[in-house]
This record gives C-alpha cells, sequence and structure tokens, in this order.
C-alpha cells in the first residue's frame, strides 16, 4: 500500500498510567492498530507524559506493567511515530531523559500542526 | 458528512453518552451519515442488555436500539467487553460485538471521528 493510501491516526494519551484504564486499552488498541497497515502514530500530553516514566514498577498495584509495550510499538508493532509534548514535560519537572524510550519531543506548536495532519484523532 | 462516534464512558455516571445521543440525532436530523458507533472502554456497558432504569428516567439502552432499528451501525470492543463482562449473554445483540479492527475501519471511512 502506497504512503498516500494510509490513513493517518493518532492516539493522543492524556492520562496518567494506572489511576484509570485509559492507558492500558489505549495502548491494547495501538498494538492492534498496528497490524493493519496504516499510518498509526501516538503522543503523550499533559499527564500522559508520565506513562513514558522509566523505572515503573507495578507489582504493588497487582496490574501488568503494560508501560514495557512503549519501547516497542515502532519496531515490533508498526506504529510510526511516538510524539511527546515538550511543555507538558517541563510542567511536569521532566525530560527526555526521564522516558524509557526514545521518542520525539516536540513543542506544542508541532504538535498541533502534526495533529492537522491527521485524519483521525483518537484521545484517552 | 460521514460521522464515525466513539464512545468511552458508561451509562449514567457521565454525559457522554447523552450528549453522543443527542449529537448523533442532530447530525441525522442534518443529513449527514453516521458510519458508525465504537464502544470502548466503560463505553460498552452502554450495551448491556441488562440495564434496568427506573421507570421514569432515560433509558440509554433503548435509545440506542432505537438508533440501531435506524441503521446506525452499533460496535462493542470484544476485548475491553469481555474484560467487563459484556460478552454474548449480556449484550443487547451478538453481532455488535466486535474488534478494534472495526475502529480503525470507522477512522478510514468516516469524513471525522467524534470521541465522547
Amino acid at each position: 500500500m502506497s504512503e498516500q493510501e494510509k490513513t493517518k491516526v493518532m492516539f493522543v494519551c492524556r492520562t496518567a498510567p494506572y489511576g484509570t484504564v485509559y492507558e492500558q486499552e489505549a495502548i491494547e488498541a495501538m498494538v492492534m492498530f498496528g497490524a493493519y497497515e496504516q499510518d498509526i502514530s501516538v503522543s503523550f500530553i499533559g499527564d500522559g507524559v508520565f506513562s513514558l516514566k522509566k523505572g515503573q514498577d507495578t507489582s504493588l498495584l497487582g496490574k501488568k506493567n503494560f508501560s514495557m509495550t512503549y519501547p516497542i510499538l515502532i519496531d515490533d508493532f508498526e506504529i510510526s511515530h511516538i510524539y511527546v509534548e515538550k511543555e507538558s514535560l517541563e510542567e511536569r519537572g521532566m525530560s527526555g531523559e526521564d522516558l524509557m524510550t526514545e521518542v520525539e519531543i516536540v513543542d506544542r506548536n508541532l504538535l498541533k500542526q502534526k495533529m492537522n495532519e491527521m485524519k483521525a484523532l483518537l484521545p484517552f | 458528512m460521514k460521522l464515525g462516534v466513539l464512545i468511552k464512558e458508561g451509562p449514567y455516571m457521565h454525559q457522554a453518552m447523552d450528549t453522543a445521543y443527542n449529537f448523533i440525532v442532530a447530525a441525522m436530523e442534518l443529513g449527514h451519515e453516521i458510519t458508525g458507533i465504537f464502544f470502548y472502554n466503560d463505553g460498552v456497558y452502554n450495551r448491556c442488555s441488562t440495564l434496568e432504569p427506573p421507570r421514569d428516567e432515560r433509558n440509554i439502552m433503548k435509545l440506542l436500539s432505537e438508533l440501531e432499528l435506524k441503521g446506525v451501525r452499533l460496535i462493542v470492543c470484544v476485548a475491553a467487553g469481555k474484560r467487563r463482562g459484556i460478552v454474548n449473554q449480556t449484550v443487547c445483540k451478538v453481532e455488535e460485538i466486535s474488534g478494534l479492527g472495526q475502529l480503525l475501519e470507522l477512522c478510514i471511512t468516516s469524513d471525522r471521528m467524534i470521541t465522547f
């Protein structure tokens, strides 16, 4: 399938990972979408940036540490881009060094442009 | 315009489903096409067949079934449903249960995706 025919869809992750199920079910959807050979991006804004924080340990929560999936989204699940909003990181005292995987850190304006290029946005 | 709808919240606790319903009715009155409603996260509870609110209250499940009679496609995510006990026996119509691929299909075939 040529690049032109692919549909551009972006997941917009806005919530911290374990207080609600949004992040976990978002990542399940990302993994599924990756199998359909479309142009899928993921962006993290607001408290969503906490999902990518290094050193997560969910053993006391009795929950699955689904964060291990983020570093393999691009290579194993055919996700095109992972964007993290620079301002959201800064507002939370974080930088790229706090994140568990290499991502594209973009400022609010650039992320807005990327969002405008999408056919559909799926907020979680 | 072709509109796809994603519902992420359950009935009554959140206004999301009510707002979505009003939006869908208004959009259809204006001649827009609803390509489908996909229920994800707690949204799957909106299609639970055992919902039985007090009689003087709106029955969200019935309102949705009326939309279905008008030809609107309703799709309940099988994975999110299983996690919450919404399965063949507890969903309004077994044919509605399907996979996340259907959500992507809505993204592809709709001019706009609206999330509630």
